[in-house]
């Protein structure tokens, strides 16, 4: 228990360790962080998706029932993995921002937006493409469809609204609270296969059983999810770098970084 | 391996439109994105003073 007097903050030094981490949520310290790591994360990015491409497209196995069309599992499911990590890391940080009130989380969430409604399109588009060999529709208004065509409207009306207001603090509040309303959606996509009776499948991959797919089409499909991984961190550091220079164009750090940027 | 030829490979036992139509619209997306980064990059740096 507190007693009066206890403060809760240590005031003075924080625990170096903690230190060292919680000087990366100031945009100054972040900027030269996002500068080392962007080339990184696009090299890991390139690795990995040659490793997955190969494997997806040249080593695993024709499937006996889909034939050819199921290798477009090697985009479809790790970007539709990423449309809703990407939704609940948006809606995490915008949160963070809205309690704490830290200019770079409210950052963050604005970065995360655009490159979750990329994966959510591409997720729905290569969907599309496999639906209608598969199912003989390019779309159905099934749960599972119909739950990530939504997930697609709350990336878009999360980035319209904070476009619509001009004052950025302002336009960070609002935008969490849509993000963090919008949160309920992620898991009805998720178990839509479960709760309803839909024509999408169950999922391949889970935690509480062994995954029912070949071994080389499941690695492939892992390799292609990290590099895609790899790929969306370094496109929101990207963005979240434009946006930290876009706003702190005036402050005197932002034009020393410009000075001595090589 | 598990083709016999490009042209094999390229047909993707029938469903080339599809597999093609998803990995193809995959990379354009991907490259549209770092296009509009690399802009929107530059134009910050300009409007904050920085020399092009």
């Amino acid at each position: 228990m507190l007693s009066i007097g206890t403060p809760i903050t240590t005031g003075g030094q924080p625990q170096p360790r903690v230190a060292r981490w919680l000087r990366f949520a100031s945009p100054q310290a972040f900027l030269p962080l996002a500068d080392r790591l962007i080339p990184w994360l696009h090299a890991i990015a390139l690795v990995l998706a040659a490793a997955g491409l190969y494997i997806g497209l040249f080593a695993a196995p024709t499937d006996h029932q889909q034939g050819d069309s199921y290798r477009i599992i090697f985009v479809h499911v790790p970007a539709a993995w990423l449309s809703m990590v990407i939704y609940m890391a948006m809606a995490f940080w915008a949160g963070v921002g809205l309690v704490l009130n830290t200019r770079l989380s409210a950052m963050m969430a604005s970065a995360l937006a655009p490159t979750g409604a990329l994966f959510t399109f591409l997720a729905l588009w290569t969907g599309a493409l496999w639906g209608k060999p598969t199912w003989g529709a390019w779309w159905v208004w099934d749960a599972r469809l119909t739950s990530e065509l939504i997930l697609l409207f709350l990336y878009i009306g999360f980035m319209a609204l904070q476009a619509a207001i001009s004052d950025p603090r302002r336009a960070d509040r609002a935008g969490a609270v849509l993000a963090l309303v919008g949160v309920v959606n992620v898991p009805i996509i998720y178990f839509s296969v479960q709760w309803w009776n839909t024509l999408h499948q169950g999922s391949s991959v889970s935690l509480r059983s062994a995954p029912t797919m070949a071994a080389l089409m499941l690695q492939g499909m892992l390799i292609m999810a990290l590099a895609l991984w790899a790929y969306a961190g370094a496109a929101v550091l990207q963005r979240l770098r434009a946006i930290v220079l876009e706003r702190e164009r005036h402050t005197e750090w932002i034009q020393r970084y410009i000075t001595e940027r090589k | 391996m598990i083709w016999d030829s490009w042209t094999d490979f390229i047909g993707m036992g029938g469903y080339a439109l599809y597999v093609w139509g998803s990995f193809a619209v995959a990379v354009l997306a991907v490259g549209g994105e770092q296009g509009a980064l690399a802009l929107r990059r530059r134009a910050a740096l300009r409007a904050a003073g920085a020399r092009p």
